[in-house]
């Protein structure tokens, strides 16, 4: 199930962090959602926008989240242009097309994922980077494409996939065409496999419905970042079929370790060294 | 689940009886008078041939006219009829000598989804499909037909089963969805789905799907990948029910009809966009008012179906199968692709997009569908030209 839920917290974009204090100028001071302190923005930065009181990992957009990952300068970006065309002409209480437009003016990009070629501690891989400020990254014809064809490149390169998951799921906007995405997106994980390439998933906040039952289930190896929200349905939606209120840290990171889904928990700051390790454990 | 319990009689001859839809009501109104006329003309033995042909031509056209132009929702209300026909009556009705078999081997057995071998038109196959159950006990068992992760790993299994011992596998779909419950996540259910698809994609048998009524989301597709998809005419499939895209996007369930149409769910829609590859019709009033017209349609197509693919190499039809699910709803473009190419060659392209632009701003219309799909043909080839150009100096 898709999710168009608005995030609370902004970095690096230009939007204006919903804040109750006017007096402070724009940017410098944010406030930590987990645990509301107050934070220096080039604090936050500097920590890879955890927070560094009480560890809360923020969201974070497509580039930076890329800067953190790859060795400066490596990431060559492919498809980077490739736009929806609305099938639907879907229309809820505001047009796709509007809805679109307005992601792209919030973050500057085309679509919900960025992929492309990098190197990570010297080693090369193909990227996608998921961005969870874009319609709650879901996933449309345009996602479903992206990731299908860097899984492809990966198979025909011969170099590891890493992806890092974020999403609210299908993107409802183009119905079905969003739905079968989950579909191509994982055979094309089969042919990766098939060849024998390595595929690391990285999930993050969010990662869940149609993605989570998808591509980003398929890794050889699955890791994640410290108290994401990975799982299928919605609370809500559970909630009200078993009529009972989940307890805490359902469908957290932590949770899915501990029910077997998820290989190993990193903080965001060892990202790169685990996927150094891990390619040179697995990979060719 | 919308649809109230409701005890359903066994059997062919289920006319007029209750769980009907608000516009249904006048059907039956004109079915009932024919039924008194019936009762009367054996009782007196007068003649009323005359009233009932008249009857039964007015009562003819009524249903021609009320079922062809049914809405979005109203759709999904026929795909949800409490009598319509589900996984069990075409076990019985065109399965010979099935052989169930039950269990995942790891956690437990869920009625949700049925598997098993069994014969149809003479071909041995394997069936795996959901089952929302008949009776009331059973709905409750078959969570209506939402099923849990283990489930999908049974389906999973007994494929595997299949592509050992080289059977074709048919799928029959009928859910709402994946069932959204505590012990569901904790068991999985977005992994379970997720595997499936990626299995599917390459198991090394025909694989057949057909969807019967309710095509729900994630938790339909976990058993909907193949080598062709076929839907009944007053199926529907949809990346979210209606109920709960309007909860979201219109912020009230209410909204569930507006969604419905705006989500483009309806085995005609699909078609159009190239979803799905056959629509199989409906006897006149939907599946529920003759089921065995569904039956025979189904077994016809599988049976045709399977006779095709059975000539097909396994290589032919895995890289058949997969380049269909690479093509599957392949709806973008590339706008950056258009200068690099001579003003001449490019115009095809622009008429395309005005007449996409010209469709998507008229709103309805067949019209617009049309000039839609033209658009998005030619942006398909447009966009794979654009990957090959891009590809090429990256390499």
């Amino acid at each position: 199930m898709a999710d168009e839920t608005t995030i609370s917290t902004e970095q690096g974009g230009t939007a204006p962090t919903p804040s109750p204090r006017v007096d402070v100028p724009k940017g410098v001071w944010q406030q930590c959602p987990a645990c509301q302190g107050i934070l220096h923005a080039k604090a936050l930065e500097e920590a890879l926008f955890v927070c560094p009181q009480c560890g809360y990992h923020h969201r974070i957009n497509a580039r930076t989240r890329i800067e953190q990952l790859v060795d400066p300068g490596t990431f060559e970006e492919f498809l980077a242009d490739l736009v929806s065309t609305d099938p639907l002409s879907f229309k809820d209480r505001m047009g796709y097309k509007d809805r679109l437009k307005q992601a792209q003016d919030k973050t500057h990009e085309t679509e919900a994922v960025v992929a492309g070629k990098a190197f990570i501690r010297g080693r090369p891989v193909i990227l996608a980077v998921m961005d969870p400020f874009f319609i709650m990254a879901s996933m449309g014809a345009v996602v479903g494409e992206k990731i299908s064809a860097a899984i492809e490149r990966a198979t025909d390169e011969n170099v590891p996939f890493v992806v890092v998951t974020a999403s609210g799921g299908a993107r409802m906007q183009e119905g079905m065409v969003s739905l079968v995405q989950m579909a191509k997106t994982s055979a094309a994980v089969a042919r990766l496999d098939d060849a024998g390439g390595l595929y690391i998933v990285i999930m993050t906040d969010p990662t869940t419905a149609g993605v989570a039952a998808s591509f980003a289930s398929l890794g050889d190896i699955h890791l994640a970042e410290p108290g994401s929200m990975v799982g299928f349905a919605g609370p809500r939606v559970i909630e009200n079929t078993i009529k009972a209120t989940l307890p805490n840290g359902f469908q957290s990171a932590e949770f899915m370790l501990e029910h077997g889904f998820i290989d190993r928990i990193v903080p965001r700051r060892m990202l790169r060294t685990e996927i150094a390790r891990i390619i040179d454990y697995a990979g060719k | 689940m919308s649809t109230q319990p409701q005890v359903r009689p066994n059997g062919i001859e289920t006319r007029g009886v209750g769980g009907m839809l608000d516009f249904e009501r006048p059907l039956a109104r004109i079915e009932r008078e024919i039924a008194e006329l019936e009762a009367r003309q054996a009782e007196t033995g007068r003649d009323l041939s005359t009233e009932l042909r008249e009857l039964r031509t007015t009562l003819a056209n009524l249903t021609r006219r009320t079922y062809s132009k049914l809405t979005a929702w109203e759709t999904v209300l026929v795909a949800r009829h409490p009598r319509r026909p589900v996984l069990p009556d075409y076990l019985d009705a065109c399965v010979k000598d099935f052989c169930e078999l039950h269990g995942d081997r790891c956690f437990g057995d869920d009625r949700a989804i049925v598997t098993g071998f069994g014969r149809i038109g003479g071909q041995k196959v394997l069936i795996v499909g959901h089952d929302k159950g008949r009776e009331t006990k059973e709905k409750i068992e078959r969570h209506f037909g939402c099923p849990h992760p283990e489930g999908y790993r049974k389906a999973l299994r007994t494929m595997k089963l299949a592509e050992k011992f080289r059977l074709p596998i048919v799928c029959i779909i009928d859910t709402q969805g994946a069932f959204p419950g505590d012990k569901a996540e904790e068991r999985g259910i977005a992994q379970a789905i997720a595997v499936n698809l990626m299995e599917m994609s390459r198991l090394r048998v025909p694989i057949v799907c057909v969807v019967i009524g309710e095509g729900g989301s994630g938790g339909a597709l976990g058993i909907g990948v193949g080598d062709r998809l076929a839907m009944f005419e007053h199926a529907y499939y949809s990346v979210i029910t209606p109920e709960g895209c309007a909860a979201i996007l219109w912020r009230s369930a209410d909204h569930a009809p507006q969604a419905a149409k705006a989500l483009r769910c309806t085995s005609r829609d699909l078609k159009k966009f190239n979803l799905v590859d056959e629509v199989l019709p409906e006897p006149l009033g939907g599946g529920h008012r003759e089921p065995g017209a569904m039956m025979s349609a189904f077994e016809r197509y599988v049976v045709d179906t399977l006779r095709e693919l059975k000539h097909v190499r396994v290589d032919t039809l895995l890289r058949r199968r997969y380049e269909r699910l690479r093509q599957w709803g392949s709806f973008f473009m590339s706008p950056s692709a258009k200068p690099s190419r001579s003003r001449g060659k490019t115009r095809t392209a622009g008429q395309a997009k005005a007449k996409a632009a010209a469709g998507s701003d008229a709103g309805d219309s067949a019209t617009a569908g049309n000039g839609r799909l033209a658009a998005t043909r030619t942006t398909t080839r447009k966009t794979r030209q654009a990957r090959v150009s891009e590809d090429t100096p990256a390499t």
